[in-house]
């Protein structure tokens, strides 16, 4: 039987608490995103019986297709922009998707004052740093190449 | 005496899903349909093909956790060679599987104290900035020349595995400098020897260093690092197999979470096709986190390096057959 010396630190449970909370909104709320789109709940913009059709295709081809097809904006629906199609059951996922790629951004952030009250100023700058380098993934700033 | 039954029927079915998805016969159906891409399906039955896609990657997520590796390693080769889906969509997916069934396990383990957290810090910052960087460079290289580089890649940790002399409890003398000033070390009880392991981990800069490498590269390919992660944890800087398992599970919560946002935001997501692949893997994974607690040590060992040496051989192939150069008969 496992004694205390087992047990993992403060901050380790305090990191899996939220950690496992947004794990489970992230996967309820997709559930229920992808229920409303598959349902026909919220129309998508790209018609379900036609997205067979797109799976298939190169990402710029199918960013064109559906810019084309459906979107009719001036630039290709990529980055943030899906937000402004967040009124159709398809991009309506990326809500949750987004919750389940951010969630570590929240855990390194509630358990950063945690650590340097503590004194373990290493762990904390790295958790500081972990936050800044995943924001910055996460804003779309970085420009990306191919394709 | 009911926990032991249940015990030996979970293992049981983990090992016939191993044999499944390791079988002659799956690695010939995939090839057949790598060679033959399978037509588009007619426009009435568009939901099948995610029907198939939330079973078999139920079936990945319980196997990844098991294996210590991202499901994406396994999602990428199977889906692309048996799936309609462009293999641009196929790398994004194969990131959020890896990333989402990380986070279905991640708390389990870190709360059972088999996933260290302080272990994960140093090697999380240096991997998810290269990842970055390797997700950047990867989505601008020819796809075949990425394939072709993480079979070979894989295919080399395989057979520093096969030859390593000790791994589920290495032998460290000593904790390093760096690993007792970062206070990396820890407690863990194993109940097969129903022993408490106290744990310490050595070569902590040269493993460090090599994170450069497994998170560039883990952002390239765009399939998790797990593959990478158990080896390096286990063999080069001394953790316990059971602790460099969980701990490279959680880790690529971190690691791929900065990948996935590169390809997210690049366009690389379709919800059909993602959304039955996120919630299969972190079902399956719900399942293998469970399964882990009771799992032998060389069990989890044997089904990393056949996992692993599939994935290799499938990611070899397919950069090869790219090439002009047709492999599918040697297996």
């Amino acid at each position: 039987m496992a004694n205390h010396n087992t047990q993992a630190t403060e901050e380790q449970l305090q990191y899996a608490a939220i950690l496992e909370k947004g794990m489970y909104a992230g996967l309820a709320l997709m559930v229920i995103t992808f229920a409303l789109y598959v349902l026909g709940i919220m129309p998508p913009i790209v018609p379900l019986n036609e997205i067979s059709t797109y799976w298939s295709m190169p990402v710029h081809d199918y960013l064109v297709a559906i810019n084309t097809n459906f979107v009719h904006w001036e630039h290709l629906p990529t980055g943030w922009s899906w937000v402004k199609l967040i009124g159709y059951g398809d991009f309506l996922n990326f809500l949750p998707v987004t919750i389940l790629s951010g969630v570590t951004i929240l855990c390194y952030m509630v358990i950063t004052p945690g650590l340097f009250a503590r004194g373990d100023k290493a762990m904390a700058i790295m958790a500081m740093v972990e936050v800044f380098i995943l924001t910055l993934a996460a804003s779309g700033l970085l420009a990306v190449g191919g394709h | 005496m009911q926990g032991n039954i249940k015990e030996k029927a979970g293992m049981l079915f983990v090992s016939c899903m191993c044999a499944i998805m390791l079988s002659p016969a799956w690695a010939l159906a995939t090839e057949a349909t790598a060679m033959n891409p399978v037509p588009v399906v007619g426009e009435a039955d568009w939901w099948k093909w995610p029907v198939i896609l939330l079973f078999v990657t139920f079936v990945m997520g319980i196997i990844a956790v098991l294996g210590g590796v991202g499901g994406g390693v396994l999602f990428v080769p199977i889906i692309s060679g048996f799936f309609p889906f462009h293999l641009d969509f196929v790398r994004g997916a194969g990131l959020l599987v890896a990333l989402c069934g990380a986070l279905a396990a991640g708390p389990g383990l870190l709360k059972a104290n088999l996933a260290s957290l302080r272990l994960a810090m140093p090697v999380a910052l240096i991997a998810s900035a290269m990842a970055i960087v390797g997700a950047m460079v990867g989505l601008a290289l020819p796809t075949h020349i990425v394939q072709l580089s993480l079979g070979g890649a894989i295919l080399g940790i395989v057979a520093i595995m096969l030859t390593a002399k000790k791994s589920v409890v290495p032998d460290v003398p000593h904790a390093d400098a760096l690993s007792s000033a970062l206070r990396i070390t820890g407690i863990y009880y194993e109940p097969t020897s129903k022993e408490e392991i106290n744990w310490k981990i050595h070569r902590t800069i040269p493993g460090l260093l090599t994170f450069i490498l497994i998170g560039f590269m883990a952002g390239m390919f765009g399939l998790g690092a797990g593959w990478a992660n158990v080896p390096v944890l286990n063999l080069m800087m001394g953790a316990p197999l059971k602790i460099s398992v969980a701990t490279s599970k959680f880790l690529l919560s971190i690691t791929d979470t900065s990948a996935a946002w590169i390809y997210l935001n690049k366009g690389c997501v379709i919800p059909m096709m993602v959304v039955p692949s996120l919630i299969g893997i972190m079902l399956g994974s719900f399942v293998g986190v469970r399964l882990l607690k009771v799992a032998k040590p060389t069990f989890i060992r044997w089904m990393v390096i056949a996992i692993l040496l599939f994935s290799g051989l499938k990611a070899v192939q397919k950069g090869l057959s790219t090439m002009g150069i047709n492999l599918s008969n040697l297996f």
